[in-house]
C-alpha cells in the first residue's frame, strides 16, 4: 500500500527526509533528481542515516561509515554486515508516496522500537 | 611499482585492515590465491565496541563479527598462527609453526599491541580475550583507577562508570587529548569525566603500583596514593613488528617490491584508516590506481556522547565553535589554518559533523 509522506519540494536534491514511521524511514532526493526510500536507522548501531553522506546512489552512516545502497539496502563495509530495507518509492502529483517493505527490519541492538 | 605476475598473496594481519584488504583484493579484480595469517584464534572482529558496548553487556561476542556468515572470499584463513620471520627478497613469511609461506604480494597488516604494564591486577584492552577478562573482572563493582585519559582510558572508564564502578582516570598530560584535540578542546571533551562523577587527576604522572597478591594502590608522583581494586592502563599501543626486525623493519621491507603495509602496524592507528587504507596498499600490490583518500577520521563514545572527529589538524591551528554549546556538551567546532578549515569536531552533532567533514575532502592534504 502507497502512503503519502511528504511533498517533493521539502527534500531538496542530496538532502534527506526522516520520516517518524515505526521504524523510521528515510527518504533521500540525490542530485540526480532520483527518490529513494530505506530504514533510516543503520543496521550496526541506533544512528539516523538521513544524517548521513549522500553520494550518488549510497548514504554512508553519519557515525561509522558503513555504506548502503539507495536502491537494494545493501551495505558494502563495516562495521554494519546485515542489509536495510529499500522501500518503493512513487512521486504522484509532486508527493513522496512510499510502500514499506514486508520484510522485517535489521534493527542494531538497542535500537529504539 | 607494477609487480608482473602476482598470483598469490600472504595477508599477515587478520583484524579490521587484514579483512579489509582481502576484500579489496577481490574488488580489485584479483582472481589468485589469497592467505590470511592471524595470530588470534578469532575471526575477523571490530574492536571498537570491546571498551564499550561489549563490557557493559550491549553487543555480544557474536555482534562483533565483521564478516556475514555467508561471506566468501576465497581466502585460506590460517588463524592462531603467528608470523615469526619475513625474508622479503624472496617475500617469504616464516610462522611459528614451521611452514615458511612464500607469495608473490605480502600485506604486512600485523596491527599494534597495548603497551603493557606488568602487575597484578592491571588490565590492559587491545584484544577480544583482554576485553572478556575484563568484562568478567568488571561484573562486581568497585574503585576502578584508570591510567591515561586517551580515548580508550576514557572509553573504558565511562563503561564502567556505568556498570557502577567508583572510577579515577589519572594523566601524565597537563590536558588529556591535547595531542589529538589540541589544549581548548582536549580540556573540553575531558569535562566529560567530572559530568558524570568520575573524578580526573591531570599532569601527575604514575610512579608506581602496590599491592602483591591484588592491586592495592596506585601511587602518583606528586605522592597521593589512590586505593584501587581494579587498575585499567591505556597508554598507547606498540606496532607489531619484531617479526620484520632481522629483515631490517617495516620501513625496510616495505621499500620491496611486492610488499605493503597497512593499518595499525604502520603508526595510524585509526578504525577508519585500517578500512579504507587497505585498498590503496593492495592498488599498489596489484600496479592498479590508488583510491581517492579521504581526510581521517575517527570517533569515541563516552558517557552517552557521541564525539567526532576529522582531518589534519596541525599545532597553531585556530578552533571556533561554530554551532551549539560546549556547555551543553553539544557543538560543533572547526580547525582553521591560515583562513581554511583544517579539521573538524563534533559532540553529539551527527549531521552538521557530516556536511563539514565533506567540505575538508577538498582541502588539499599534505603529503
Amino acid at each position: 500500500m502507497l502512503q503519502p509522506v511528504c511533498p517533493l519540494s521539502e527534500i531538496p536534491p542530496g538532502e534527506a527526509y526522516r520520516w517518524e514511521t515505526d521504524p523510521p524511514v528515510a527518504i533521500f532526493h540525490t542530485e540526480d533528481g532520483e527518490v529513494f526510500a530505506i530504514d533510516d536507522t543503520c543496521t550496526h548501531q541506533d544512528a539516523s542515516l538521513a544524517d548521513g553522506w549522500l553520494e550518488g546512489c549510497e548514504v554512508e552512516c553519519p557515525l561509522h561509515a558503513s555504506r548502503f545502497d539507495l536502491r537494494t539496502g545493501r551495505v558494502d563495509a563495516p562495521p554494519a554486515k546485515l542489509p536495510v530495507r529499500a522501500h518503493r518509492v512513487e512521486v504522484a502529483d509532486g508527493v513522496v508516496h512510499v510502500e514499506l517493505s514486508k520484510e522485517p527490519p535489521n534493527l542494531p541492538p538497542g535500537a529504539k522500537p | 611499482m607494477a609487480v608482473v605476475c602476482v598470483e598469490k598473496v600472504a595477508i599477515v594481519g587478520a583484524s579490521l585492515a587484514g579483512l579489509a584488504a582481502v576484500r579489496a583484493l577481490r574488488r580489485q579484480s584479483f582472481a589468485g590465491e589469497i592467505v590470511v595469517v592471524g595470530a588470534e584464534p578469532h575471526r575477523p572482529y571490530d574492536r571498537p565496541p570491546l571498551s564499550k558496548d561489549f563490557l557493559t553487556g550491549a553487543v555480544t561476542t557474536a555482534g562483533l563479527a565483521l564478516s556475514p556468515d555467508d561471506e566468501d572470499l576465497g581466502a585460506d584463513w590460517r588463524l592462531g598462527v603467528t608470523a615469526t620471520g619475513f625474508d622479503p627478497r624472496t617475500r617469504s613469511v616464516r610462522l611459528d609453526t614451521g611452514e615458511v609461506l612464500r607469495a608473490d604480494g605480502v600485506v604486512i597488516a600485523t596491527g599494534a599491541r597495548a603497551r603493557p604494564i606488568e602487575h597484578v591486577g592491571v588490565h590492559t584492552l587491545r584484544t577480544l580475550d583482554d576485553a572478556i577478562v575484563l568484562r568478567e573482572a568488571l561484573r562486581q563493582t568497585g574503585r576502578l583507577v584508570v591510567i591515561g585519559a586517551g580515548f580508550i582510558g576514557a572509553e573504558v572508564a565511562s563503561s564502567a562508570r556505568k556498570l557502577g564502578w567508583d572510577v579515577t582516570v589519572v594523566e601524565s598530560l597537563s590536558t588529556p587529548l591535547s595531542g589529538q584535540l589540541g589544549t581548548e578542546m582536549g580540556e573540553i571533551v575531558s569535562r566529560l569525566h567530572g559530568d558524570h562523577g568520575v573524578r580526573l587527576l591531570t599532569g601527575v604522572p604514575v610512579s608506581g603500583l602496590t599491592g602483591t597478591d591484588r592491586i592495592e594502590a596506585v601511587q602518583l608522583a606528586d605522592g597521593a596514593r589512590i586505593e584501587a581494586d581494579l587498575v585499567v592502563a591505556g597508554i598507547g599501543a606498540i606496532p607489531n613488528v619484531e617479526w620484520l626486525a632481522e629483515a631490517g623493519g617495516l620501513a625496510a621491507v616495505t621499500s620491496v617490491p611486492g610488499v605493503v603495509a597497512t593499518g595499525d602496524v604502520t603508526g595510524s592507528q585509526h578504525w577508519t584508516f585500517a578500512v579504507e587504507h587497505p585498498a590503496t596498499a593492495v592498488a599498489s600490490l596489484l600496479g592498479a590506481d590508488p583510491p581517492v583518500a579521504r581526510a581521517p577520521y575517527f570517533w569515541s563514545d563516552q558517557y552517552g556522547v557521541m564525539i567526532q572527529f576529522a582531518g589534519h589538524r596541525q599545532p597553531g591551528d585556530t578552533v571556533r565553535i561554530v554551532e551549539g554549546d560546549p556547555e551543553q556538551r553539544r557543538f560543533l567546532a572547526v580547525y582553521e589554518r591560515d583562513g581554511q578549515p583544517s579539521a573538524v569536531l563534533g559532540l553529539n552533532q551527527p549531521k552538521l559533523f557530516t556536511r563539514w567533514r565533506r567540505q575538508l575532502r577538498s582541502v588539499p592534504q599534505e603529503a
